[in-house]
């Protein structure tokens, strides 16, 4: 499987490149597949539907949903099995990811701007650009890059009707979202959002895994840092090693969560800014109490515990009195 | 059925709320009915196999549900502009989307209104919105 550097370095070639020629809509604007989005979304205003009292209306006659723009342009049935002669480079993308470890797609933000109501008979043509595309990100879903476009909406005399930008994230799926129903799930327990692992703070992460909260300190000066990171804000030296700190410290400043619900967390939950006796702080939950307990200046101690069937994490307690 | 005029409407006005089952026959309708066969909008095993318990509904059923939401409440002489869209928690069949929205802003040199939509299910919000649509003009 490719590399990370390799797939990013793939993926940003495509941005300000057109994914193909311009598409023309499969069929023209039509009253059928207008009354069959009205019917599945419950649409009732006439204009779309009703050629008597269309004709007296704003428009003089039927028109489409605006919001029908992107349907009249999708390719349908064959969307479900893209094949191997797709000359789109959306659906080059979409294999680039899937091959890379990234199979899953959702939507995730859609602008419309309608220059003009489309009529039966009207023939359109999009045309669509890689706006952007993101470096990786951990999302709820799971880690994946948004892919952003901007597809261009014209009729067959070359007018442009409207546009639209889309963002589409391509992800590797991290946990099950139940549906809303009260049935407790009975699948494993989901699990935590994944710390994005890379060279400047792996080490941390197997100091958590050697049972040690380490802190990063510059060679040249001995000044502690975290979040770790590659040069050290005082006297701008790469070089540095690690102390191990001893846990204790006290509640710089801290929030509960109590809303949205997402997998893997147990609401509510006390999210604290820890200052640590060695003097750095770091972001992690304070537990074996109330959160409505949890106070600024608070003495904890941290012990590093399972969060889920895989991950381990310094959670903090109330320290002994 | 009455167009609402651009005079009566005014900033902070709010919209009444439309509740929307979520169930499968929607999911695979609005998707199908969009032109959008991509497996985990009709195929339960496929949207299995992406972490999601169930089809959810595609963005197209969404954005033409949030347009309908602001043209029901507008009429039918209402001009719709603009809809932009953004998703969070899926629409899964069994839960149920509350539509809430209320006019942000009102443009008298344009006519333009201004509307911010939501909708809610049992996770939170699965969208959030704004509709820009050009209300006709009260007769003199």
């Amino acid at each position: 499987m490719m590399d990370k550097a390799e797939l990013e370095a793939r993926l940003s070639a495509y941005v300000g490149t057109t994914t193909g020629p311009p598409v023309a809509a499969p069929d023209a604007v039509n009253e059928a597949m207008i009354r069959h989005w009205c019917e599945a979304l419950g649409d009732r205003l006439p204009v779309y539907t009703d050629a008597d009292t269309a004709r007296q209306s704003v428009h003089g006659g039927i028109v489409a949903p605006p919001t029908m723009l992107q349907a009249w342009i999708l390719r349908g049935f064959s969307m479900a099995s893209p094949s191997d002669e797709d000359k789109d480079a959306q659906v080059e993308v979409g294999r680039l990811l899937a091959a890379a470890g990234y199979p899953s797609v959702v939507a995730t933000n859609c602008e419309q701007e309608y220059l003009r109501y489309l009529r039966p008979g009207d023939r359109i043509f999009a045309e669509t650009v890689f706006e952007a595309i993101s470096g990786q990100k951990a999302t709820a879903l799971g880690t994946g890059y948004f892919i952003d476009t901007r597809t261009t909406f014209r009729d067959e005399r070359g007018e442009s009707v409207g546009w639209m930008t889309f963002r589409i994230l391509r992800f590797k799926p991290n946990q099950v979202p139940q549906a809303a129903s009260p049935a407790p799930s009975t699948s494993q327990k989901p699990r935590r959002l994944r710390p994005p692992l890379g060279h400047d703070n792996r080490w941390w992460w197997e100091g958590i895994e050697a049972g040690e909260i380490r802190i990063q300190r510059c060679k040249r000066c001995a000044t502690l840092r975290h979040p770790p990171r590659p040069m050290c804000g005082t006297c701008q030296s790469i070089e540095w090693d690690w102390i191990v700190s001893q846990g204790a410290g006290s509640v710089y400043s801290h929030v509960v969560m109590h809303h949205p619900p997402v997998p893997g967390y147990d609401l509510p939950l006390c999210v604290a800014l820890i200052e640590l006796d060695e003097g750095t702080r770091l972001v992690a939950n304070v537990i074996g109490c109330p959160p409505s307990q949890v106070r600024i200046g608070m003495r904890v101690q941290a012990r590093i515990e399972p969060a889920d069937d895989e991950l381990r994490l310094p959670f903090f307690y109330p320290a002994a009195t | 059925m009455k167009t609402r005029s651009f005079e009566s409407v005014h900033a902070g006005d709010a919209l009444p709320e439309l509740t929307i089952p979520i169930t499968v026959t929607l999911v695979v309708g609005g998707a199908i009915a969009s032109r959008d066969f991509t497996p985990v909008h009709h195929d339960k095993a496929a949207a299995q196999a992406q972490g999601m318990s169930d089809v959810f509904m595609n963005i197209l059923t969404t954005n033409g549900l949030v347009g309908r939401y602001v043209t029901d409440w507008a009429g039918p002489d209402v001009r719709v502009r603009n809809v932009g869209i953004k998703l969070g928690a899926p629409n899964l069949p069994g839960d149920t989307m509350k539509m809430q929205g209320s006019v942000k802003s009102t443009d008298a040199a344009t006519g333009e209104v201004t509307v911010e939509v939501v909708g809610k299910n049992g996770w939170g919000n699965h969208v959030t919105g704004t509709v820009r649509v050009v209300l006709p003009r009260a007769p003199r």
